[in-house]
């Protein structure tokens, strides 16, 4: 009897460990979002902010968190599938494939404010790009790079191999077997991949605060060499440079709900084409 | 379609996978390229000293040791939070939630994942922050134990994720022959399950650290920054990702304050990746077990 009991607790403790975790988030999110909508309207979006961020909108810093993502994208997607075609489809074992995984994991544990760093010196002053799009697009491009390489893999890596062995059996190139039987099929997981590639580095300061964000702007950006605001670097500016940040409270709180908005959301857009694709599968495996 | 087509697209797709080992090592040349010049003058000794003071009248001093010890007080407070609620977590995901708990559970993390750190900061500067401040009756909730606790909750994800892999990955017979020598179902996970897959678990603790530690904004906006050495949890610190974010900025190019800069980064880049390193050979050791 006894034993049982023991055994009751340390169930009921990990679940109370388990749920403690998912109240954090949920309240986190709850009190973003609680605080956080009634600032939302339209002038709060379609505005420039005014008296440094105490009014106004924020249109400006959701202008360029999203030219930053489009840009790092345009970058990172081609690369990322590239080499994960590579990596599943041509490379052998060996010493210069081992190489590049070794980089690909090391790339995915690189701390971002390194990722900043490496920016600055490459991209700002060695390549001259200065502080702009193209400087903080091509830092953050680097950052997602791992992880579209390595989802986009795993999607190659469920394509049967029965459908290229009959592509290559009716004598089809590699090239040919893999634009026709593999790609088509793996795209849509490669996409998965490539979303949460992007949703990992929507939210992040650290990178673009070395490389592109600006404090303020009066306007928008006329080219990929001029500097653009962001969200989170503006959030980070109302909630800590501000002289009075109780009367910004809203503006912050509005600020944090429309960035966690967008992050979540290319985040959910991710989860849900992942359950869609399993389920096709699943459907075509039965 | 002719031979040579077929070698030109192989090749394309070579050096696109190429890229990753190219960005890899123009990390490591261009942080060392942008630090080296401090190693000659004023020299390496001089980040081997316990002030941090990089703009003063008097004299500077780029002592680096309060912000590896900031950053590494922050880190441990982290982890010691972060593994009771990561290991139990994976443990519950996968051996004792039911299918439909699971599902239920599973976003939540999933979620917290995808919380930029800087809406985490925010959270933190503005609700936890007060809170940990009345708790404690301190002067300031600013401090070091305000960021562990943030810090673990981000670390969380990344246990479960790979502590939970790790559990499935142990084989079904393990599991099955124990049970049927009759020992419990708590008995089994403690005793087969966990001991089992203990190297995946302690790979997925050794990346939750590495997240940790890298760190930046939440750090930035809930530590207080003060450069000092302490082991007390509710003194501010500074770490070392807080010190480049926030003096980056405003240093004057070429000086030897940006040069000290860019050596914090290569030290906080050699941990992350010594920790990436010896995951690995975990992980790479657990998988190859039968």
């Amino acid at each position: 009897m006894n034993r049982r009991l023991q055994e009751a607790a340390l169930i009921w403790l990990m679940r109370a460990l388990t749920y403690t975790v998912v109240f954090a988030v949920g309240f986190i999110i709850l009190d973003i979002v609680w605080k956080g909508s009634p600032a939302l309207n339209w002038e709060f979006l379609s505005q420039f902010p005014r008296r440094s961020g105490a009014e106004g909108g924020i249109l400006p810093a959701i202008f360029g968190t999203l030219s930053l993502l489009l840009g790092s994208s345009l970058i990172a997607l081609p690369l990322g599938m590239a080499s994960a075609i590579y990596l599943n489809e041509y490379a052998r074992h060996g010493r210069f494939t081992s190489i590049i995984r070794m980089a690909i994991v090391t790339l995915a544990g690189v701390p971002s404010i390194v990722f900043g760093l490496f920016g600055l010196g490459l991209f700002v002053i060695f390549f001259k790009f200065g502080a702009s799009i193209l400087a903080g697009s091509l830092t953050l491009a680097c950052m997602m790079l791992p992880t579209v390489i390595v989802s986009s893999e795993e999607a190659l890596k469920t394509i049967p191999m029965s459908l290229r062995e009959g592509s290559f059996a009716l004598g089809a190139s590699k090239w040919q077997t893999i634009r026709t039987n593999v790609l088509p099929y793996a795209i849509p997981g490669m996409l998965t991949g490539a979303i949460l590639g992007v949703g990992r580095v929507a939210g992040e300061t650290a990178p673009i605060l070395l490389t592109v964000a600006a404090f303020y702007l009066p306007r928008l950006p006329k080219s990929v060499f001029d500097q653009v605001m962001a969200l989170p670097y503006h959030l980070y500016v109302l909630a800590t440079q501000h002289p009075d940040a109780t009367k910004v409270r809203p503006m912050q709180y509005g600020t944090a709900l429309v960035l966690l908005l967008i992050v979540l959301s290319v985040n959910l857009g991710a989860i849900l084409l992942r359950g869609k694709i399993r389920k096709r599968y699943a459907k075509l495996e039965s | 379609m002719s031979n040579w087509k077929d070698k030109v697209i192989k090749l394309i797709f070579l050096s696109a996978a190429s890229t990753s080992v190219l960005v890899v090592a123009l990390i490591f040349l261009f942080l060392g390229n942008e630090a080296i010049p401090f190693a000659r003058d004023p020299g390496i000794g001089e980040l081997w000293q316990s002030r941090w003071s990089p703009v003063s009248f008097v004299k500077e001093s780029f002592g680096i040791i309060p912000l590896i010890t900031g950053s590494l007080l922050v880190t441990l407070i982290a982890i010691v939070l972060a593994v009771p609620f990561g290991v139990g977590g994976a443990v519950y995901l996968s051996e004792i939630a039911s299918k439909g708990e699971k599902e239920f559970l599973k976003p939540f993390i999933e979620l917290l994942a995808g919380i930029p750190s800087v809406v985490i900061g925010f959270f933190g500067l503005i609700v936890l922050s007060p809170l940990i401040k009345q708790v404690f009756h301190l002067s300031s909730g600013l401090n070091a134990i305000t960021g562990g606790i943030l810090l673990a909750l981000m670390a969380v994800p990344t246990i479960v994720s790979v502590s939970e892999d790790a559990i499935r990955a142990v084989p079904g017979y393990l599991t099955e022959a124990s049970l049927a020598l009759g020992a419990t179902r708590l008995q089994t996970i403690w005793k087969v399950t966990v001991p089992a897959a203990i190297s995946g678990i302690s790979a997925a603790i050794l990346l939750g650290i590495g997240r940790v530690i890298g760190e930046t904004m939440t750090v930035m906006m809930v530590t207080g920054n003060a450069a000092r050495i302490t082991l007390s949890p509710f003194q501010s610190v500074r770490t070392m990702t807080a010190t480049i974010a926030a003096e980056m900025g405003e240093v004057p190019f070429g000086s030897d304050h940006y040069r000290a800069l860019f050596w914090v980064g290569i030290i906080l880049l050699l941990f992350t990746f010594a920790l990436v390193l010896l995951s690995h050979r975990i992980m790479k050791k657990y998988k190859s077990l039968p």
